[in-house]
Formats: structure tokens, sequence, C-alpha cells
């Protein structure tokens, strides 16, 4: 018989502990699939980073450093600057990248360092229980905005592709989804890609990924994925934000 | 063997090319800059780099990573600078990351001034960042000791697998004195196996690492860790003493302090008063062990600091309550003058020991 599916090499063979219906673990899976293919497994160090999706360094089967809160850009810098050679990715959330750790993901672009951030926007802090994020949209409930996101209290959501396409050294910047298989096909070509950019030298890359946390929007799986597509697209819309010359 | 004119400031940089480090991630922080100026000619001579970070908290950040690849590396700053630093450096203790972190100290707490001080005392040698670690802090007193003990720093960090940081401040960086280079410049960096640099370069998957959820798992790691605090302890306290065969009454001081305090010892000798001094060198792990052997032979110790008598506690530690130990310290950026320190000695030597 022949094999259509398997799990791709890069995923270590253990249950992951997010909850039923949480889209981290598709974005797991992108990212693994897209490094058997470019064949880099052996080459690449990842970054895990707080909240959720700390494990990924028990997920991927390759070398791992786990950096603290926000910090993981400015640690990947330190690795590539000792290690240009090899490809380095980190994987941070939003309240990671967004809020703690704004100051190290814009000036790992703005330097043009030659990594890849893949930024999971579910629009909430996950594992500290659902409270808001800058990401957060206007009007959302979470547990420290309970009367919704009123921009008179927390301000306005961070588009972070927006804001870093200005940047010089940002080289590539693309927001997905993970909502539908459409979308999901989409976003492992850009992931894909980001790691490309990486891998051709030409500065920064990241990919948003638009995910979801069920528990914390509180709503069943299938509610969530159609809160994202009704919700979060039309605030934080698909596509490339900007791209290298010569590249498709 | 080359002697040489330097500042205290290129001495760390020059040892720390010499010791084969290759990175520096760093931030401007007055009195340590010159420090970054020199690295950021010098390492790129030698294949290195320089890289100015946007913060401290990026440049702990940057050496974590870079030591978790496996480079020698370091980072320097000034108290503000190491505030922002506890955290990186709580996770490279965690992680067992070797790196070297100077701290050149000055007035404070807060922005406070440029002035030398010893007010980092306490943060450096009784944690500063969270959790249970501790690391070896170095306090050279000339700038041929800030070239040895930066040197010794980086080999200290990766026996140990652990931050060491190499302590002095704004008198010893800028200070100009003769150093010995040695000419012959092999150094042989210890293999890290552990490191993190693609599963194609080594057995297996390595994974670095602080975070333990299980709280039996986290227990084990914290056993580990402080069996190897435990050696440090046991291999590492180093002091120097001055003048203590027949002393009476002696001076505890480190850095800068202790050089004063040694004309001090000299000048109250001058005046028939019996005065020595002890050295500490690791403020962490402190001299315990030789302070507290020695102790009862004296009548009183004075502990000098540029501090509120931050290292007293420890001294106090050592002598385990048999004889009393005083303070004399200056602040915020001031200097104390021999002549002060030395009516003090007066003072309590002839007052006796319970003033
Ligand atoms: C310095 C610091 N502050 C706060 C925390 C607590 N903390 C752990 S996870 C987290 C939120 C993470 O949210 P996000 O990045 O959105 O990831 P998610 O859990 O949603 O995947 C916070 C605030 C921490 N670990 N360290
Ligand atoms: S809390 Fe949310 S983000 Fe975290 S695993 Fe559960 S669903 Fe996923």
């Amino acid at each position: 018989m022949k094999k259509v599916f398997a799990r791709p090499k890069t995923l270590k063979d253990v249950s992951y502990h997010y909850c039923p219906g949480c889209t981290h673990g598709i974005a797991h899976r992108l990212i693994a699939e897209a490094i058997d293919e470019l064949g880099i497994q052996n080459t690449t160090i990842g970054l895990a980073s707080v909240g959720c999706s700390v494990f990924t360094m028990d997920y991927f089967d390759m070398d791992m450093v786990q950096a603290s809160h926000g910090r993981a850009p400015a640690v990947a810098t330190g690795i590539k600057r000792v290690l240009p050679d090899r490809v380095i990715f980190t994987y941070q959330g939003d309240g990671d990248l967004a809020a703690i750790g704004t100051g190290e993901f814009v000036h790992a672009a703005a330097r043009g360092e030659n990594i890849t951030v893949i930024f999971i926007n579910n629009a909430v802090y996950g594992m500290t229980g659902g409270q808001m994020a800058p990401t957060t949209l206007m009007g959302q409930v979470t547990k420290t905005t309970p009367f919704g996101r009123k921009k008179e209290i927390n301000g306005f959501p961070v588009k972070v592709c927006e804001m870093l396409a200005p940047l010089e050294g940002s080289a590539y910047l693309a927001r997905v989804a993970v909502h539908s298989p459409k979308s999901i096909i989409q976003a492992k070509k850009v992931i894909k890609k980001s790691f490309e950019v990486q891998m051709a030298g030409l500065g920064f890359s990241l990919v948003e990924v638009l995910s979801t946390c069920p528990t914390n929007w509180g709503l069943s799986p299938l509610e969530a994925v159609k809160w994202l597509e009704d919700n979060m697209i039309p605030y934080y819309p698909l596509g490339e934000f900007k791209k290298p010359e010569g590249v498709a | 063997m080359t002697r040489l004119l330097m500042k205290g400031n290129e001495a760390i940089g020059e040892a720390a090319v010499r010791a084969g480090c290759r990175y520096f991630f760093g931030y401007p922080i007055t009195p340590q800059s010159e420090l970054t100026h020199y690295l950021a000619r010098r390492l790129p001579e030698v294949g290195g780099l320089y890289l100015q970070a946007e913060s401290e908290v990026a440049s702990i950040n940057m050496v974590y990573g870079a030591a978790g690849a496996g480079a020698r590396v370091m980072t320097a700053s000034s108290g503000p600078g190491i505030s922002l630093m506890q955290e990186g450096l709580s996770f490279m203790a965690g992680a067992e990351l070797p790196c070297v972190v100077v701290n050149l100290m000055r007035g404070g707490p807060g922005l406070g001034n440029i002035g030398p001080s010893q007010a980092d005392y306490a943060q450096a040698t009784k944690g500063g960042g969270h959790g249970d670690y501790h690391m070896i802090v170095l306090a050279p007193n000339s700038v041929q000791e800030i070239m040895d003990h930066t040197r010794r720093a980086f080999d200290l960090a990766d026996q140990y697998r652990n931050p060491v940081m190499v302590m002095a401040d704004g008198i010893m960086a800028q200070m100009m004195e003769p150093v010995d280079l040695e000419e012959d410049n092999q150094i042989q960096l210890p293999a890290k196996p552990w490191a993190a640099t693609g599963t194609a370069y080594h057995e297996g998957r390595n994974v670095i690492n602080s975070c333990f959820v299980i709280p039996e798992e986290m227990e084990v790691v914290n056993l580990r860790l402080e069996k190897k605090y435990q050696k440090m302890r046991q291999s590492e306290q180093l002091c120097d003493g001055y003048l203590l065969e027949d002393a009476e009454i002696v001076l505890v001081a480190f850095g800068t302090a202790s050089r004063l305090c040694r004309s001090v010892v000299d000048k109250a000798r001058q005046r028939g008063i019996p005065a020595g001094l002890i050295r500490p060198i690791t403020l962490w792990p402190f001299p315990y062990d030789f302070i507290g052997e020695i102790a009862g032979k004296f009548k009183c110790m004075l502990a000098v600091e540029m501090n509120m008598g931050q290292m007293q506690e420890d001294v106090q530690l050592a002598v385990k309550g048999r004889i009393p130990v005083y303070h004399y310290g200056r602040l915020g950026g001031m200097v104390p003058v021999a002549r002060d320190i030395l009516e003090e000695v007066i003072k309590l030597y002839s007052g006796g020991a319970d003033r």
C-alpha cells in the first residue's frame, strides 16, 4: 500500500499538551513539513518562547533553545551571529512578541537579522488564562477586558506586519490563517517561503499566523474558526506585506 | 612578555580577546563605554563580532543565544544596565550557560551618577535575579588583575557552565597601569558537546532550557545546581592577606577600597598600630573559610566599602560573632580618603573594640 500521509520527520512522536481544537498544533505541523521539504532538519535551531508554545522544545525533533518571555529574537540573534550558516526560527505568541518582546522583534527586524519569526496571533494570552493581548480586537471580551476592549482604556490592537513593513531590514512579511483547509495550504507555502528567504540570506522574515484559542475565547473549536474568519481576518487582512525582489 | 600601559577598560577587552572570546553584545553606559569602543575595533581584527544591542535586556539575551550556540561570549554594563540583565542571568544560570559579565559599578540607586561605587555587591553576590542560583564574582584591584581575572573568568564560566561576573568600578575602568601581556596566546577552547548547533554537528538532540514544569523534576535540577555551587564554594574562594601575622585590627576591603586600605595599613603601622588587610578577590564565593579560620586572632575588623555595609554582613558571617566587625563607607560615587579611614582605625584602636 502506498503511504500518502505521515507525521513529518521533524515532529517528534509525542502527544501535544494543547487544548482540543487549538490551532497551535496545525502551525507546528506546517513548520515541520516545510523543514522536511527543505531538508534542513539537521541544520535548523528552533527557539521556544513563553506561553502555550513553550513546549515546542519537546515537539520539534531538532536542537531547540528556550528563550525568556519576549526575548527570542535577541537570543536568535546571538545564535545566528555565531552560526550564520544555520537556519534559525523563533515561535512566539502575541503576548510574547507584541507585548513584552516589542523591543526585541522590532530591532531584530531593523537590523535585518537573518532569522525567521513565526508569530502566532490568537488575540489573547493563552497560557496565563485569557487576559487581553496587544492584538485583542476592539470590543473583545477577555479576563482583563470583561466589558470588552475599549480604546479609551486599552488603546488599539497592534498590526505587526503593517508595523514592520516600513523597516528596511524586514525582507519578508506575511499574514496567514489556519482556520480552513485552503488557508492552511496557503500558510504552508508562506512559511516555507519565509525559510527560503532566510536561507538565501535576504534578511528578516516574519509570518503572522492567525490562530484560535477556543479555551480562552469560550467557544467550541468550530465556533472558534468561524470567529477567527468573521472577526480577526477583517481587522488583520491576510497576504504578503513585503517580499524581497526576485521572490515569487 | 610585553609590558604595556593600559586602561582598565582596555585591559578587560584585550583579556577577553586573549581568552578566545569572539562575541560581545552590549549597550552604552558610563563608565563601561570605553570597553565597547575597544572591542568594536579589536574584535573584527580577530574575526569576531561586536554588536550593539537595543538594550541591556537584548544584550544579555544575545549572550544567552551565543553561549547556547557554544561560543565564548561577554557583555558589560554598569548598575542600571546590570539590573536589566538580571532576568537573563537567572535564565543563563538555569540553562547552565557560560558567559562573562562585567559590572563597572557607579553611584546609585536609580540613575544615580557615574562616580565609582561598590553598591552592587549584594545584587551580584546574593542572586539579583530570581530563583536559587549563584555566580562567581571576581573583584580585581589593579589593571594587571583586571586582565588576569577577566581571562580566568572565561575558563571558570566554561568549567562550571555558569555566568561569571567581573566586578569593579569607574576608577578601575579608567585607571592606567602597566600590564604584562603574555606572548604565547594559544588557547585551547573546551569542547561543548551540549551546545545547540544543529543535530548535524553532534550526537543526539540538544535542548537549552530552564523550564521544568514538574516540581519533582525542577527539584532535581535545583539539587544538581546546588551541588555545583557547593563545589564552587569549596574550590574557588580567593583572597589576599597583608601584614596579618601580628595584626590586631584588620581592614577588609575589595577593589578600589582595598588599594586605599593598603596604604592605610602602612600609615597605621608607622604610628605603631598593628593593622592588617584582608582583600576578598572572589566576592562569591566569599572567602568565609580563610577569614573564619584566622578571625579569632584579631581584636576587631573594619569593613571598608563604597557602600552602606553590604560586604560587612559577609564578614560578620565569617567571623561568627567572635570579634566585632565595624564598617566605614563612602557612598553615592564618593571615594574614601585614606586619611579618614586612618582616623577611623586610630579611633577604633585607641578606644578598644567596644566603641
Ligand atoms: C517575565 C514574565 N512575565 C510574565 C510571564 C507569564 N506568562 C506566561 S505565558 C504568558 C502569556 C503568553 O501569551 P501569548 O504569547 O499570547 O501565548 P499563548 O499562550 O497565547 O500561546 C505570560 C504573560 C512570564 N512567564 N514571564
Ligand atoms: S489556552 Fe488557548 S492557545 Fe493555549 S493551548 Fe489552549 S487553546 Fe491553545
